[in-house]
């Protein structure tokens, strides 16, 4: 135990993250260069494309140290984005320090701080390392003061780097070894390992990602999941290195996976705590929640033969995926679907990225809502989140909505500009506090609606990136909710309705309007755009009638442009959808779910 | 020696053939055009002998042909007797019957009384002239090489010189244009009593300079609305003056006499018309297409790799295609509600082994409940109404294809 290292990597988007990963992972030989890639860490094309890291990985890397001794370093990395912080506290409640990863040219930023406080919360040991000092602009002095005053850590302490030349990665390497503390944990006990992260291999199963805190486990020990009691006989134990190595067994402080014959990732809940089924822990470990979607929206195919694919898809999706919740759904004007769950738009996007890239699919969704608590005449209550499922309102007796708790931190420079976005979004300002002489964290509470539209892109663009934001769901309040209809030349389409605040209605009804009429082609008659309460119409556009649809010119015998055209056109219409005679396009859907950021 | 070629008609599909030779040579390019030419013509000459090569090089023994077409670019720019070598090279190499159409594309300004009796001797019989526009400004606008005057003139020069088959083009839906200044182009026209009016509206092709023009907002376009109404103003217009429309931009002059009976197909354009049928081509120089059911072919659009290609005793043709049955019928569709007699139903059937009815019979109905197509056992042909939707029209005949 004494020497195993377990840590991650902190760092702002674009301070060189994966790029010190890949250098570590190359210093210490356990790939071949030609093997190597760029982002090795990060396996899923979407992950690569974004720059984002969606699932959590962890890496085991050999080291001889100048002390002569091997040690196992466990890099583990993370997710960074506030849609996966759950994820993220797991993982980091796996290890015992971090490294917090600053450019040299840009400083502290608004998520290097978020991070490093999300490690301390976890009492992580922090290495700073100053990154890219390769860079012109570098200015490790200035990073050095920011360091000391605004995080308040030993600046003496910062590595230099450039994970690009490759300079500093084994005073990295050292200084993780000799500045990070071993991992603390009593073999004897029964045991106890945390749940990190999980995915599924088609040939094995679940492979758990876990951290042993107590005991040990190795093939043939029966275990049970403490917050299901599903039981498990271990199949294989063993350590990532790229691929799995199988252990004989993974001992207390070390980090590695586990393979027990699960075949869907739905009983391994991130965070959860594993021990033996016959030698049971007294307590699990703290900090497990279940992770519950909070947006939810439809998708359907747009071919109207998709259904079948689309339902594989998520499926497989599943798999990997314990935090996507899906049912069947059905649209008059969409046919069937799925109405699935999601943990935030960004876990949305993904999903529904994923299905059209990885399945080949072309899909329609429908408007994101969160979950409303209906008080009904009767006294009964019911919980909604589909506009399709929507009670008479004469019925309601009133409507609660989820309120989130939400902290913010920013340099106080953009006070005013985040107080705007947050009480134009209905928030209430509950405090707010210093935590150095020019970084505040404001503490606000928002309905949760307001929140997964685009809160996260808007806070980011006015607080140019510094603002971090993280949030807690709070409680249900009552609201004045509505349920938003479009009609197009007077019959609703189902899956573009939307349950709103009363407040917003107007707002949403005409830029729902104005987006379906720039979106919708013209066709030989006039078409009404409608956006109602009930009965009350209350934005309306119009897409006016073709006048002429005619090339007038076609001789020289050059007719195979305009067949080609005609092809083309006919193909286009696939991605198209009828409500009674109108045609509209895939991209209206879409576009109706985009906000007025451009 | 043509006497001894073996003749065949395939089936009755393939109709007698026509020919078509590409002119690339302009004075100077149209900014609105987007047909292949070139300001460049020094190397008219040997572009005459190459188009001549290419005929000796084309054996097409199964065909008769009763079409000439020279189409450009400006064909007039062709000295007589290289437009008089090139049908004489036709002549001797393929199968064409007496008293054939052979038309000459002509642009005003470039032409003059004498060349038109030439034209006359060397057996042209239709001229389309391409005047356009009689107003000075929308002949500036559209580029045009040639003033009003020049277009009257020529006009009449061609009437004097005994065409007595003659064809005015002309162009609306330009910038400002209004009724009254389309009406008074078409006054002018008919005032010649041509045998064929092509009124077309003005279309901004991608990549050529006045859509760039219009894309960087140098000028606004007619609306749609506008551009709606001129052509119902055309149709009104011409009917009153004895013209009937045959295809969506076209018009023939009928006889009097016969006008209300039976129609009279003797100014119709024979060579376009196997465009609109489906009927066979042969195209010769660049960028000229060629079609025999089921395969269309096209040559290379640069006239000096044309020539090229052609000393080196090569086919000039850049691209090729075997036209599926799905593809032969959205041609026959789109083509055949292009022309006021519409698909001929019959035809359609036994081409393709089967029921045009029953494969569009859906939207058949939905359009005919619109007023914007009639079909009756024979024909299926579009409403005026109709005919200003005609892409939307044929859209939803295609969708019905599987």
């Amino acid at each position: 135990m004494k020497y195993i290292r377990n840590f991650c990597i902190i760092a702002h988007i674009d301070h060189g993250k994966s790029t010190l990963s890949d250098r570590m992972i190359q210093a210490t030989n356990i790939i071949s260069d030609r093997d190597f890639k760029n982002q090795i860490l990060d396996t899923m094309d979407i992950e690569r494309e974004r720059g984002i890291t969606i699932k959590s990985q962890a890496i085991c890397l050999p080291y001889q140290a100048k002390d002569g001794i091997a040690y196992s370093l466990n890099l583990i990395d993370t997710p960074g984005h506030v849609d996966f912080t759950y994820e993220v506290s797991r993982a980091l409640a796996s290890c015992e320090g971090a490294l917090l990863l600053i450019d040299a040219s840009q400083g502290v930023e608004a998520q290097t701080l978020a991070n490093l406080y999300l490690a301390l919360e976890h009492n992580l040991e922090i290495i700073p390392v100053i990154n890219k000092i390769d860079l012109p602009s570098a200015d490790i002095e200035k990073v050095k003061s920011q360091i000391d005053e605004d995080l308040g850590l030993d600046a003496d302490l910062a590595i230099l780097a450039s994970a690009k030349e490759g300079t500093g990665i084994e005073e990295v390497l050292e200084g993780v070894v000799n500045l990070l503390p071993p991992p603390t944990g009593n073999p004897d006990t029964p045991l106890k390992a945390l749940i990190f992260d999980s995915h599924y291999d088609p040939y094995r199963g679940t492979i758990v990602y876990v951290r042993v805190v107590d005991g040990d486990i190795k093939p043939g020990d029966t275990i049970q999941f403490m917050s299901n009691h599903a039981v498990y006989k271990v199949e294989e134990v063993g350590v990532f290195r790229l691929n799995r190595i199988p252990q004989k067994k993974l001992s207390t402080g070390s980090v590695g996976y586990i393979i027990a014959g699960i075949k869907t990732v739905n009983d391994t809940r991130c965070g959860d705590t594993i021990t033996l089924k016959d030698r049971r822990c007294k307590t699990p470990l703290p900090g497990f929640k279940e992770s519950k979607p909070v947006v939810f929206s439809s998708i359907y195919p747009v071919a109207s033969d998709g259904y079948e694919e689309l339902a594989l898809g998520l499926e497989k999706l599943k798999l990997n995926d314990a935090s996507l919740i899906f049912e069947k759904d059905t649209s008059v004007a969409l046919g069937f679907g799925f109405r699935c769950g999601f943990l935030g738009l960004l876990h949305l996007e993904v999903v529904q990225e994923r299905l059209e890239r990885e399945y080949d699919l072309s899909l329609i969704m429908t408007a994101p809502s969160v979950q409303y608590k209906l008080i009904m005449n009767d006294g009964s209550e019911m919980i909604i989140d589909n506009p399709a499922l929507y009670p008479d309102p004469s019925k309601i007796e009133c409507a609660m909505e989820p309120f989130i708790r939400a902290s913010i931190i920013i340099p106080d420079r953009y006070m005013g500009a985040v107080m705007k976005l947050c009480l134009d979004r209905r928030g209430i300002n509950k405090n707010y506090q210093y935590l150095t002489h020019n970084r505040l964290e404001m503490i606000f509470e928002l309905p949760l609606a307001e929140v997964v539209y685009d809160f996260y892109d808007k806070l980011k663009s006015i607080t140019q990136g510094y603002g971090s934001f993280d949030y807690d769901i709070a409680d249900f309040r009552k609201t004045d909710l509505a349920k938003l209809d479009i009609l197009i030349n007077g019959d609703r389409v189902d899956a573009l309705s939307q349950l709103v605040h009363k407040d917003r209605a107007v707002e949403r009804a005409r830029h729902a309007c104005e987006k379906l009429r720039e979106e919708i082609p013209r066709q030989m008659f006039k078409i009404a755009i409608q956006g109602a309460i009930g009965g009350n119409i209350i934005s309306r556009k119009t897409v006016s009638a073709l006048r002429k649809d005619v090339t007038a010119k076609c001789y020289g015998g050059e007719i195979t442009r305009k067949r080609k055209l005609l092809e083309k056109q006919k193909k286009g219409k696939k991605r198209m959808k009828m409500v009674g005679q109108v045609m509209i396009p895939q991209s209206a859907f879409l576009a109706v779910l985009k906000t007025d950021t451009d | 020696m043509k006497d001894k070629m073996p003749v065949h008609r395939h089936h009755e599909a393939t109709g007698v053939a026509g020919i078509y030779v590409h002119v690339p040579f302009c004075i100077r390019k149209c900014p609105y055009c987007d047909f292949y030419s070139i300001t460049d013509r020094a190397i008219t000459p040997v572009y005459v002998e190459a188009v001549r090569h290419e005929m000796t090089m084309t054996a097409l023994p199964a065909f008769l042909f009763d079409t000439i077409y020279f189409g450009g670019g400006t064909p007039s720019l062709l000295n007589v007797s290289s437009i008089e070598a090139i049908i004489g090279t036709a002549h001797q190499q393929f199968h064409i019957i007496p008293q054939s159409e052979i038309t000459l594309e002509v642009n005003p300004g470039t032409v003059s009384k004498r060349q038109f009796e030439a034209y006359q001797s060397i057996g042209i019989n239709r001229i389309s002239i391409g005047v356009q526009s009689f107003i000075d400004n929308h002949l500036k606008f559209l580029g045009r090489v040639h003033s009003s005057s020049d277009a009257r003139l020529a006009v009449a020069q061609a009437r004097e010189a005994g065409f007595d088959n003659m064809g005015i083009d002309l162009i609306y839906g330009i910038p400002g244009q209004t009724q009254s200044s389309w009406l008074s182009d078409l006054k002018q026209a008919v005032v010649f009593e041509p045998e064929h009016l092509s009124c077309y509206m003005l279309t901004y092709e991608s990549g050529t300079p006045m859509n760039a023009d219009r894309q960087s907002g140098v000028f606004k376009p007619l609306s749609d609305e506008k551009v709606k109404d001129l052509f119902e103003t055309t149709l009104e217009f011409l009917n009153g003056k004895g013209y009937v429309q045959y295809e969506v931009s076209n018009f023939e002059k009928v006889n009097p006499d016969t006008q209300g009976s039976a129609p009279n197909e003797r100014y119709r354009s024979k060579h376009n018309q196997k465009y609109w049928f489906c009927d066979p081509y042969f195209g010769f120089g660049p960028s000229a297409h060629s079609y025999m059911e089921p395969v269309r072919y096209w040559n290379v659009g640069n006239v000096y790799e044309y020539i090229d290609l052609i000393k080196a005793g090569k086919r000039p043709v850049r691209e090729k295609e075997n036209l599926t049955t799905e593809q032969l019928m959205i041609e026959a569709v789109y083509l055949g509600l292009r022309t006021t007699d519409g698909i001929n139903i019959k035809r359609f059937d036994r081409k393709f082994h089967a029921c045009f009815h029953h494969l569009f019979g859906k939207a058949l109905s939905d359009l005919h409940d619109k007023g914007l197509l009639t079909a009756s056992q024979d024909r299926c042909g579009l409403t005026q109404k109709g005919m200003l939707f005609l892409d939307a029209v044929t859209n939803m005949l295609v969708d019905c294809l599987n």
